[in-house]
């Protein structure tokens, strides 16, 4: 076995149906959307056969979706443009979300336009409904920013939940959907949400293509401007085979929505048996029981050990592919905000393993075989 | 010689092979996320965008360091004029751009005003110039911000970049220009030309859509924007965001090929596209928009007097052609640039951008202009106004009855 990737909340591989159609697209159909000749009127068709597919998956309106060049945009977008066009000066989040919502909420709050509230977390990564509905009650309107699973321990939470206290309270909801989208059905006639949020290449998509679901039901004004395209939201040329590849990547993850998590949990129940029966002090950050955590991801807690700096380097010489945390933060010296927020040991060196259809059972054995052997 | 023929290479670029070959092993093999640090997946991915960087860096004379990856020269807009408006204010509000700007440059600053901002929208003069005098009037020291773009997307002029840059920096103004139009096209070095800040992007330069990138100029001066998308810090803290990797080594590939073939290129898409308009300008009541001596070497704008530009756009059925931006296109307003050289709503209507390109041929050219001369023909030969013109009637001084 030469490289196991278990990195893939990090990024997927492209599936090689995605790339057939946006090849297609890439090597025959250049031109630029908003133009009104042949060329131009043969890509729009594209594109909006694209929203429709996204829409039509999601229970949504193709009004309702806004592509975007991917996850952070998207996020950005709900937030910045929801919380100055709704005149929302409250916004609540939680300790433990991606970067691309705190640092967004951050940067609001420094900028004056929010107060900023954190709703507290269990040791598991769990939201404390409780303390969110305090919260709702005790502010003025809010702006609510929850993740559905979070990408480095892969805590669910109960959205729709989240979705009727935010109703109660006549609070805005965004979820940032970006782990689970493709992974779980988003029905949007059911949830009770304002923004949810896709990127293609965590779906076996593109890089670069991502989308924005903005409820009907609010309105918001661009956040980048300069055009008309996406009906007046999103200014920029459309990146047409990103969008095509997005929509196909969509499309393949429900079709076969149901074996695919079947097969990921397998795998990942299989390798927390083997380390549990194996792996003597191992322990898992976050939720690990199948209706409580994201069948892709599982972070691992390992003994204290003389070489924990090393264990990533290490387990990469092994051929074994993984990561600290969240690669967006991977660069940094800075430990995981995600492992801080739940309290876990510092002392304990933490990796995400993160799985996708294209793992294989071989592939747990020979990591967890890797494992024991640099830890044994 | 397929049909229809596409000659709207402004509103974007067919993706040479080379570049789509450059690309896939990006798509397949190679998938991993750049920001990766902990496995060769990530390195291989940020490897190759570290060579993307130098790409880019290469054709417009910048160091790697000063290449913000994004996903497109609007996105890029809206970064450096919101970047510079928040990141500058203690300096001032003003900010200083031209009525012939691009809408993602326009909109942007209209937006900005709402927060704030004093925005000046100078006028061009008549061939689309911008006139030195006016600006140097205009910039005060509370202007922030020269916001000018280095080749015109519609008539294709090219503006005397280092002229307005060396005004803007009298005054300790930044410039910042789009050159989505102009980067790969003609030599455009940030250095010689003073930029402080350049927008650009791929797809019209035969790279792929979704992607582009920001030049920020890292000393003399250092400049900085703020962030206008917050997430995981990449791009040294200004733009956050997965890297678009297959993107943005397309990128770099059609910098690099462009940087090679530059020279070959503008001089034989400058001699088709001069074919081009000297065969079309033989019609009577035809006219060149723009100034003839500083323009892309592959854009002609031309006005049809006495023709309706949509009738003669539906005419020419087998040119893929524009009356003007693509990001316009779709509304029937006259085209804004046009405009402001001076032209009527009448003849801004009967104007057709050629944008020629890489994969333009001779014998397209040729196609294209006599579809272009029969159909005017045709629709004048249809034309009331065109038939009083011919009687001798000055068309501008009838006074219509009202019925």
């Amino acid at each position: 076995m030469n490289k196991v990737y278990l990195d893939n909340a990090a990024t997927t591989p492209l599936d090689k149906e995605v790339l057939k159609e946006m090849y297609y697209v890439m090597e025959n159909q250049f031109g630029n959307p908003s133009s009104i000749h042949a060329h131009g009127r043969e890509v729009r068709t594209i594109v909006e056969k694209a929203r429709k597919t996204v829409s039509g998956l999601l229970g949504a309106s193709p009004s309702e979706i806004f592509f975007t060049s991917g996850g952070t945009e998207a996020d950005n977008t709900a937030i910045r443009c929801g919380i100055t066009d709704m005149n929302i000066s409250h916004a609540i989040t939680s300790p433990i979300e991606h970067h691309a919502v705190v640092h967004t909420l951050e940067a609001m709050e420094k900028s004056g336009f929010i107060k900023l509230s954190f709703v507290n977390v269990d040791d598991k990564g769990n939201i404390n409904l409780d303390h969110l509905e305090e919260l709702l009650k005790n502010n003025e309107r809010s702006f609510v920013s929850l993740m559905h699973a979070n990408n480095e321990i892969g805590t669910l939470t109960n959205i729709h939940k989240v979705g009727e206290l935010c109703e109660q309270y006549n609070a805005i909801f965004h979820c940032d959907t970006v782990q689970t989208m493709g992974h779980y059905r988003h029905d949007t006639s059911k949830l009770k949400v304002h923004f949810l949020v896709g990127a293609a290449h965590k779906l076996h998509g593109p890089k670069g293509a991502g989308f924005l679901y903005i409820n009907h039901k609010v309105k918001i004004k661009p956040m980048i401007f300069g055009g008309a395209q996406e009906r007046n939201m999103r200014g920029g040329t459309e990146n047409v085979y990103g969008i095509v590849g997005l929509a196909k990547a969509l499309e393949l993850a429900y079709s076969e929505m149901n074996a695919h998590q079947e097969y990921i949990q397998g795998l990942k129940s299989y390798m927390i048996q083997r380390l549990q029966d194996e792996v003597p002090g191992i322990r898992f950050n976050g939720e690990i029981d199948p209706e409580k955590s994201l069948y892709t991801v599982l972070n691992v807690s390992f003994p204290e050990m003389d070489m924990a700096d090393m264990l990533l380097f290490n387990l990469d010489i092994s051929g074994i592919s993984a990561s600290g945390g969240s690669a967006c933060s991977s660069g940094s010296n800075i430990g995981s905000h995600v492992l801080a927020g739940i309290g876990a040991d510092p002392a304990r060196p933490s990796v995400r393993f993160s799985f996708s259809k294209m793992n294989t059972r071989e592939e747990v054995d020979y990591a967890v075989e890797q494992i024991k052997a640099l830890i044994g | 010689m397929n049909l229809p023929i596409y000659l709207d290479n402004n509103a974007t670029t067919p993706m040479d092979p080379r570049v789509l070959d450059a690309m896939l092993p990006y798509f397949n093999s190679k998938f991993g996320n750049a920001a990766s640090r902990n496995h060769p997946f990530g390195w291989v991915a940020e490897e190759a965008v570290d060579y993307a960087r130098e790409q880019v860096a290469q054709l417009i004379g910048a160091n790697e360091k000063e290449i913000i990856f994004t996903s497109g020269a609007t996105e890029s807009d809206n970064l450096a004029i919101k970047g510079v408006f928040e990141m500058y204010k203690e300096k001032g509000n003003h900010i200083i751009t031209c009525t012939t700007e691009h809408k993602a440059v326009l909109d942007t600053c209209k937006h900005l005003e709402k927060l704030g901002a004093e925005v000046t929208y100078l006028p061009v003069k008549s061939d689309g110039l911008v006139d030195l005098e006016l600006l140097a009037n205009t910039i005060t020291d509370k202007t922030i911000l020269v916001a000018i773009m280095y080749g015109n997307n519609e008539i294709g002029v090219v503006q005397p970049v280092r002229e307005i840059a060396d005004l803007a920096h009298k005054h300790g103004a930044l410039f910042f220009t789009d050159a989505t139009q102009a980067v790969g096209k003609i030599p455009v070095d940030v250095i010689k030309d003073g930029i402080d800040l350049m927008a650009f992007s791929a797809h019209k330069m035969y790279g792929p859509k979704g992607v582009g990138g920001l030049y920020v100029r890292r000393k003399n001066p250092r400049v900085k924007v703020t962030a206008q998308m917050d997430g995981g810090g990449h791009e040294r803290g200004m733009r956050s965001g997965t890297l678009n990797v297959p993107g943005i080594v397309g990128l770099g590939k059609a910098c690099e090929l462009c940087r090679l073939e530059m020279d070959e290129e503008a001089k034989r898409l400058s001699a088709l596209r001069d074919k081009l308009e000297s065969s079309l300008t033989v019609l009577e009541e035809s006219y060149v928009n723009g100034n003839v001596n500083h323009r892309l070497p592959h854009v002609a704008n031309i006005s049809f007097k006495y023709v309706e530009g949509e009738g003669l756009m539906m005419a020419m059925k087998d040119l893929a052609v524009s009356s003007g931006s693509a990001c316009t296109s779709a509304s029937l307003e006259p085209s804004y640039v046009l405009k402001s050289l001076g032209l009527s709503d009448d003849l801004a209507h009967s104007s057709i951008r050629f944008g020629l390109g890489r994969f333009t041929t001779e014998e397209e050219v040729d196609f294209a202009v006599e579809q272009t001369k029969n159909a005017v023909n045709h629709l004048r030969n249809l034309s009331p106004l065109w038939e009083m013109f011919k009687e001798g009637i000055d068309l501008d001084k009838i006074e219509w009855a009202e019925h």
